[in-house]
């Protein structure tokens, strides 16, 4: 038997318990539908309110956060999510407004959603944006989506394939995969750039465009990047942007002024949406004038122009011409997301945007030059915001993984781990702008000293962590007796 | 430098470190004659002007609490969110932790979703739920998928009923595209038939049948009958549930459904103009490895501890890339959490009393609306808190005169349905007093 640290909500039911309860009915009652209607129980917890709190809460404090400390977590951006984003949010006129109500009676989130497309658009170089996917893989099948539609409506049946460089996110290929298309790995040459020679074998007709993520994943802005786009745009094919990594490039350079022609953003990354322990996101897409007419409806428009600069103007809904169709019920993730990111930029303007990605490449790069000699960093120049070092040590047996849990000891939240693919024991640190010199002076001091520890005391690496409240889970037992679900005790009704 | 905390001195010692004059020489890799563009936005506002500005923009909307009085659902519903909900979504601990990669420090969001799965498994009388999708329109698109690989793409048809949701019937369009599947039974004529007569289209090439329960237009059916056919055939059912009605009714998993897919939004999530809400997902254990999205076990640390893991991740695109049976990532945590929170703080007891004031005061204003002259429902199917109310005149205009006397009418039904363009679809909740109630009656009588 195991030890409980914290029972389940089931676990913590009693018979003839109660929370909140509700009014009794107003209107004169009716008949209960047919018995064979109805269901036999309703197998749900019985809790007071004050038990359900400290439930919660106790497990709140099992979790590492932002709000707690450093969480250089490569490829998520996890930076410091205002605490005003969390009220603009809530904002009754936004809480309280139905997806179907009259355009008349929601002009306020039409405006809001107007001038975010319009932002995005101006930030990232592209001629149109849909708000509507809900995250970034979804964004990036709607991309996927959009190509396969241009070259239908052309009648080019023969492209099938994508190409996508080894470092690619696994969302890439599976957004592809989705679409039944045939993906083509590209590797990467010893820079961290696409490899051209490659590219070149592939470029031909059977190809639908490429998927990339610049700075790609090994934190590298591609020095070729131009010449990728040509050799891809040369071949019939279109580019498709990955923005995951788009907190490097703010007021740095725009997608769509490199050629891109999709590219979708994280609104959850890059524009401070807090990630809620794995969502939700906001994956809003941009296009170039090429994929303009193919964007998901409905689009926020303007459907009549304001009279004089006193007025705003009327928007509403509008469909584009060969719309691929829609992502998702209603209109994307409104309260939580575009609203968060729309604070988040209005209160940074064109010089804090800018400063957003000055400061998030500076801390990574710091971070890099300070580790340097102590941990091999595979592809070692100026990093974008994050850079990927390798966890192994000459003569030890440490992993990667062992040096993630170390950090836990010393009350980091680890790197990512063993992505990307390509580089061996992989630790992608991301440390955003947001985070001061001395937690970046802690941190650099922390894996300096484990790489010391990797050396002399391994068994401090393979033990770890020691000093949270949870050791290392035993993963097989998880897949193997598969307990996905709890239920109330059997003999429940009995245990008063 | 909204929310950067270096200072200037430590930003010149940070420079030198890396060995470069200036923050803009970090961006020699980025072509030149693009480099820092200048981008035309409007100059940053402080937080007390951010809050002022935003105030404004939402105080120009009518909302459904201080403006307008509502009976619009149609997927999306109005419901009273207790108060507990809100004050944990607003932990940090939560909502500033991403996905629980890291069990040893994640096990709060770990040990929530796994209570999620467990209330919705045992709300749906299936086996097991994933952490969550997108929304219930994109959950219902995955079923699609499941099913599609659950044949290896050698079955290629969907039967659909044409009640399901239309977004989410747009939805599945769109997902389809690339899979050259076809999609059948959903003409607008079948609307009236019973939904027994989709057996007609199910053969042996159908991989799913995919029923809305109540359906859009608000009728309860039992599917037993149309799932034993489907399964007769070897075909999958996916059940598209309104989890408040699951609270009373008979769950899809007693009629023997496979996929049972749905909203939560009724679950503690405001209406929020659309999103974020929360996709569930639960299905029989049989079909596990096909499923997409996280999935929460449980199991021990080295020390004793019982805790918990993603687990079955060899499922998922980080691993098996274009194999993977969905590119699905980020999925609605922090919404689950909510769910989790608004099943548990009501309670067996609380969640059956919401369920009950839904239905009673549905069928009070289904009543007193039928008494009118020339309205009646158009359907005598038993039904929850939503139904289909024929109208005297287009459900557009009568729309629009209950919106002059501030009401939100309904769902106007010739949207999606020519032939209901004289229909609403009429929403009560527990938020809609009798007074409320009365006042549509009386509005629509003086029309």
């Amino acid at each position: 038997m195991s030890t409980i640290i914290e029972p389940t909500i089931f676990e913590l039911s009693s018979p003839g318990r109660r929370g909140v309860r509700m009014p009794a009915s107003d209107v004169p009652l009716v008949d209960s539908l047919p018995q064979h209607l109805l269901r036999s129980e309703l197998p749900l917890p019985e809790i007071a309110e004050v038990d359900v709190v400290r439930h919660y809460v106790k497990l709140s404090k099992l979790n590492y956060s932002v709000d707690e400390g450093f969480y250089p977590l490569g490829s998520c951006t996890m930076k410091y999510n205002p605490k005003i984003n969390e009220d603009t949010c809530r904002y009754p006129g936004f809480l309280f407004t139905h997806p179907l109500q009259p355009i008349e009676t929601v002009q306020g989130n039409l405006a809001l959603m107007f001038e975010l497309q319009e932002w995005l658009k101006e930030i990232s170089g592209f001629a149109g944006v849909t708000l509507q996917p809900a995250a970034g893989a979804h964004g990036e099948y709607t991309g996927v989506l959009m190509m396969a539609a241009y070259h239908k409506l052309r009648g080019d049946t023969k492209r099938t394939k994508m190409l996508i460089p080894d470092a690619a996110h696994g969302t890439n290929p599976a957004s592809v995969g989705m679409m039944g298309m045939q993906v083509v790995t590209i590797p990467s040459d010893s820079r961290g750039n696409v490899d051209l020679t490659e590219l070149e074998k592939y470029c031909d007709d059977t190809v639908v465009g490429m998927m990339l993520t610049n700075p790609n994943t090994l934190g590298m802005f591609d020095e070729n990047i131009e010449k990728v786009i040509e050799m891809v745009h040369k071949c019939g094919g279109l580019m498709y942007g990955d923005g995951a990594n788009l907190n490097a490039l703010l007021g740095i350079v725009r997608p769509g002024d490199l050629g891109f022609d999709v590219m979708h953003f994280n609104l959850h990354k890059t524009f401070s949406v807090p990630h809620g322990g794995g969502g939700p996101g906001c994956g809003p897409v941009g296009v170039s004038k090429t994929l303009l007419d193919f964007l998901p409806s409905p689009l926020v428009g303007i459907i009549e122009e304001s009279e004089d600069d006193e007025t705003a103007p009327f928007y509403g809904f509008v469909t584009p011409e060969h719309s691929i169709g829609r992502m998702k019920a209603f209109h994307g993730h409104f309260g939580g997301g575009m609203v968060r990111a729309y604070t988040y930029i209005a209160m940074h303007g064109p010089d804090g945007l800018k400063a957003i990605s000055q400061y998030a490449v500076l801390n990574a790069n710091y971070l890099q030059a300070k580790v340097r000699g102590h941990y091999k960093i595979p592809f070692d120049r100026i990093c974008m915001h994050e850079f990927v070092a390798e966890g192994r040590f000459e003569g030890s047996d440490v992993r990667a993984l062992d040096v993630s849990k170390r950090l836990m000891d010393y009350g980091f939240h680890p790197p990512t781990n063993y992505f990307p693919l390509i580089v061996p024991e992989a630790l992608m640190i991301e440390p955003t702008e947001t985070e001061n010199k001395d937690t970046l002076d802690k941190f650099a001091d922390a894996l300096i000293k484990i790489a010391e520890e990797a050396k002399n005391q391994p068994e401090l690496l393979h033990n770890a962590p020691s000093t949270t409240k949870f050791g290392r889970m035993d993963e097989v037992k998880a897949a193997r007796e598969l307990v996905l679900c709890c239920w109330l005790p059997e003999n429940y009704e009995a245990m008063v | 430098m909204t929310f950067i905390p270096t200072s200037p001195a430590e930003t010149e010692a940070m420079l030198e470190t890396v060995g470069v004059k200036s923050l803009d020489d970090l961006f020699d890799a980025v072509p030149k004659k693009h480099r820092f563009p200048k981008l035309n936005l409007p100059p940053a506002l402080t937080e007390m002007e951010a809050a002022a500005h935003l105030s404004d923009m939402a105080s120009s909307n009518e909302n459904v609490r201080q403006d307008l009085v509502s009976f619009l659902g149609a997927g999306a519903y109005n419901h009273y969110v207790p108060s507990v909900v809100d004050h944990m979504l607003r932990r940090g601990e939560f909502y500033t932790a991403y996905t629980p990669y890291q069990p040893e420090i994640s096990q709060g969001t770990l040990q929530a979703v796994f209570e999620f799965q467990s209330l919705m498994a045992n709300l749906t009388g299936m086996d097991v739920s994933n952490a969550s999708h997108y929304d219930g329109a994109t959950a219902t698109a995955e079923a699609v998928s499941l099913a599609y690989a659950q044949y290896r793409g050698k079955r290629k048809r969907i039967v659909m009923s044409p009640a399901l949701h239309p977004q989410y019937r747009d939805v599945i369009d769109t997902y389809t595209q690339g899979m050259g599947v076809e999609t059948v039974g959903d003409e607008e004529t079948n609307l009236t038939l019973s939904p027994e007569s989709l057996t007609s289209y199910i053969d042996e090439n159908t991989m799913i049948v995919i029923v809305q329960y109540p359906d859009f237009l608000g009728r309860i059916f039992d599917y037993k009958k149309i799932i034993d056919e489907a399964h007769a055939k070897g075909a999958l059912v996916c059940v598209v549930a309104n989890p408040t009605a699951l609270l009373m009714l008979k769950t899809p998993g007693d009629m023997g459904a496979d996929i049972v897919v749905g909203e939560a939004q009724p679950f503690g999530i405001p209406i929020w103009y659309g999103g974020p809400y929360l996709g569930f997902f639960t299905t029989k254990k049989s079909y596990v490895h096909k499923m997409a999205g996280r999935l929460v076990g449980e199991t021990m640390d080295v020390r004793g501890q019982r805790s918990y893991v993603l687990t079955l991740t060899a499922r998922e695109q980080h691993i098996k890339r274009e194999r993977a049976t969905s590119n699905i990532c980020t999925n609605q945590g922090l919404l689950a959490l909510a769910a989790s929170v608004y099943m548990s703080v009501l309670g067996k007891e609380g969640l059956s009393e919401v369920a009950n004031l839904c239905y009673q005061k549905a069928h009070y204003a289904a009543k007193e609306l039928s008494k009118l002259k020339g309205f009646k429902l158009f359907s005598s199917e038993p039904f929850f808190h939503e139904f289909t109310l024929q109208c005297p005149k287009p459900a557009s205009e009568v729309n629009q005169y209950l919106l002059d006397h501030g009401i939100l009418g309904g769902y106007d039904l010739g949207n999606d349905y020519p032939e209901l363009k004289n229909h609403l679809l009429v929403a009560v909740t527990e938020m809609n007093s009798k007074e409320e109630i009365d006042a549509l009656v009386e509005v629509l009588k003086e029309m």
